[in-house]
């Protein structure tokens, strides 16, 4: 039987989470910078800080405008609701904060952001929770990884920079066999390209910054949840499922069968971290995220015509991108990105570290920079900047060498963005003939 | 809380505060593929404001044991047996959707117990189409997804519920698969068709309207497809219920939160 459902993608991406204002008619989402939100009555104040009734108190908790973006990215997700952060890195804090503490294990794929590798192998262990990191493909290894005291799974779902294509089906499966949940940072491919809940995620963070916001001027993260995940019937989480003598002995569980970890994330995690998302920048990811169908569409256009003149390239040694049939991900690509690989990759020069620097310096469209995700091309060299403090095995364990360069394609004339490449492949190459 | 109930444990939730039975009572009855959690709100305000609170999970849903009821009669009597549990002997009662004919026939059952009762999008006949019963049996998920489709009439509840943050139609849709995963199957039956053939198939609304004794209110939305609000008159004349309407669609609870708790402290009083 045909029936409705929820609207398209591009119709979400536009509408979900917001209405014409309706005390001023405003059509597009209205920008509320304000700190605080005044009570109707004492009565109300104490519903709203007994979560009697539904509102906005502090702008650190929630926020009128935060709340559109919230609501919209789980639309596009498929999720119950999300949190919006001050960046990507504070999003996979807060949810690793929700879910474990001290004496508590995560199982990581050793495929991961600088920063969140950072984060996982340096800081959390200063605070009692340990971090196994496995090949995103070794599938026996994300098993036997397991503890105890395992709270969650962590994968990227295009592992930076090589683009392993973390295998959410199976790893998912592995996670639940053992009550846990997968965690899943989905910056490169946004849910444009795919839905991890659809594959078994339970949780899914951006960091907003990139393809999201899609112009490169606000750093942020969002936090979605699935709401798919029973924290009951895992019974490893206390957190969730037990009073909470921090929130008047709440059980969230109880509270919202589908939303208990988001309500723990914000009324502990936004409320004691304090990393809030300011208002100004929501509304910017907002004013990205509505034209992010056409841009990724784009995005993945342009990434496949600089990928075919790179791989066909002399000077390129190889070029990283699933859709290659010579990526070790190509089939698992083929079947959970259908609609591309995202337009972050990497690939190796045939040249020395002189060479690599020439070929950066000689670009001029493609901006030398640590972000991706933007709307204009960008460039870096992983190996002395985003992935500086690993060392060789960890990055060789990222798959990452020393003369891999990175490319996030934007949204500029095709063809200007290879003659681009082709000049400054062309000074690497004469680089090295210079050397000789 | 749990209780005993015909021999099954059966999940309460309380508004976050210990049941006090001395309280007047309120007990809320979800509908089809829901649990508990669609009252949060309300049941806090009421925990929190002299009330002792009954936010039931009907048998085979969140936390009760099964088997879920299979006619309106049956859940009715399920709940007078609860409130023996609890130790209540008068309550006011509110449902929705299917819970609204549970509570409807409870009332009837038991005047004397029954002190008020508010239907919040409610109908009868609730007939369900067999096109939908079709979907529910061999696409479950799609039927959920048509279920939410024509429940909720917005894509932006003001104030999120239950909390900022909350994408309603995702968070119903969640309710309901995991509702429905782990409601297990009924002589091979699903739970989405068990709820929503025991609508179906419930003919003594207007027999029941004439032996309830309380005070009664309907809630309805403005823009509810599930239960349209023009399909209540012959309920609302023989119940003689006060009716108001809400620019809601057919999940109010969660589309006006704020409304919906002016409307129920207005039938209580």
């Amino acid at each position: 039987m045909a029936g409705p459902s929820d609207p398209g993608f591009d119709t979400l991406a536009l509408h979900a989470g917001a209405a014409p204002d309706p005390a001023t008619g405003a059509r597009a989402v209205p920008l509320h910078l304000s700190t605080s939100f005044v009570f109707r009555s004492s009565e109300h104040a104490a519903s709203l800080f007994n979560m009697e009734a539904s509102g906005h108190v502090y702008s650190r908790i929630s926020n009128p405008t935060n709340a559109v973006l919230e609501e919209r990215i789980a639309a596009l997700e498929g999720g119950s609701g999300a949190i919006a952060v001050a960046s990507g890195q504070a999003a996979l804090h807060l949810a690793v904060a929700t879910l474990a503490g001290a004496g508590h294990h995560v199982v990581a794929s050793s495929a991961l952001y600088g920063g969140s590798h950072n984060l996982l192998a340096y800081t959390l262990p200063r605070f009692g929770v340990q971090v196994s990191f496995v090949k995103p493909a070794d599938i026996d290894g994300w098993r036997a990884a397991i503890r105890p005291e395992t709270r969650l799974l962590f994968g990227e779902t295009l592992g930076n920079p090589g683009l392993d294509v973390l295998d959410i089906p199976t790893v998912s499966a592995i996670a639940h066999e053992h009550g846990l949940p997968l965690l899943v940072d989905s910056t490169f491919t946004t849910p444009w390209l795919m839905k991890p809940f659809d594959h078994g995620a339970d949780l899914v963070y951006h960091s907003a910054t990139k393809f999201l916001c899609g112009h490169g001027t606000v750093v942020g993260g969002l936090l979605v949840d699935s709401g798919q995940f029973d924290w009951v019937r895992s019974g490893r989480f206390p957190e969730l499922a037990a009073p909470y003598s921090g929130f008047h002995g709440m059980v969230f569980s109880d509270e919202s069968t589908v939303g208990g970890f988001l309500l723990r994330a914000r009324r502990e995690g936004l409320r004691d971290f304090g990393a809030c998302m300011s208002p100004h920048t929501a509304w910017l990811i907002l004013q990205g995220i509505e034209t992010l169908p056409l841009r990724m569409a784009r995005h993945v256009e342009n990434t496949r015509k600089v990928v075919a003149y790179l791989d066909a390239h002399a000077m390129v040694r190889q070029v990283g991108y699933p859709e290659l049939a010579s990526h070790a991900s190509h089939v698992l690509a083929s079947r959970l990105l259908p609609r591309g690989c995202g337009a972050v990759f990497s690939f190796d020069l045939a040249g020395d570290r002189r060479q690599g620097q020439a070929f950066i310096e000689a670009l001029k469209i493609f901006s030398h920079l640590a972000n991706v995700g933007d709307c204009r091309s960008l460039v870096i060299h992983p190996a002395s900047t985003t992935h500086f403090r690993m060392d060789d095995a960890a990055l060789a364990a990222a798959g990452i060498g020393p003369g891999t360069i990175r490319l996030s394609i934007g949204l500029e004339d095709p063809d200007d963005l290879i003659a681009d490449l082709d000049r400054a492949l062309r000074a690497a190459e004469k680089a090295g003939g210079r050397r000789a | 809380m749990k209780l005993q109930v015909h021999g099954r444990t059966a999940q309460v939730y309380t508004g976050g505060k210990a049941f006090d039975a001395a309280l007047p009572c309120l007990v809320f009855v979800h509908g089809a593929l829901h649990d508990h959690s669609v009252w949060t709100l309300l049941a806090r305000w009421f925990a929190h404001h002299g009330h002792g609170v009954l936010a039931v999970d009907l048998p085979a849903h969140g936390g009760s044991e099964g088997p879920p009821c299979t006619d309106v009669e049956s859940g009715a009597d399920w709940l007078l047996a609860l409130l023996d549990a609890a130790g209540v002997r008068r309550a006011a009662l509110a449902g929705h959707s299917l819970g609204s004919l549970i509570a409807l026939e409870a009332a009837a059952r038991a005047p004397e117990r029954a002190t008020r009762l508010v239907m919040i999008g409610c109908t009868f006949p609730m007939k369900v189409s067999e096109a939908l019963l079709t979907t529910a049996r061999e696409r479950p998920w799609a039927a959920i997804d048509m279920v939410n489709a024509f429940s909720i009439s917005t894509h932006a509840a003001k104030p999120s519920y239950p909390g900022p943050g909350m994408w309603l139609h995702g968070s119903n849709r969640a309710l309901m698969r995991r509702t429905l995963a782990a409601g297990g199957t009924t002589e091979g039956r699903n739970l989405f068709e068990v709820d929503f053939a025991v609508c179906d198939r419930y003919r003594g609304g207007l027999d029941a309207a004439a032996r309830v004794a309380c005070p009664v209110t309907m809630v309805l939305g403005e823009a509810d497809q599930m239960t349209p609000a023009r399909s209540t008159r012959d309920l609302a004349a023989a119940l003689k219920a006060r009716v108001r309407q809400l620019p809601s669609g057919h999940h109010l609870m969660a589309e006006q939160p704020d409304e919906m708790l002016a409307a129920v402290r207005q039938a209580l009083e």
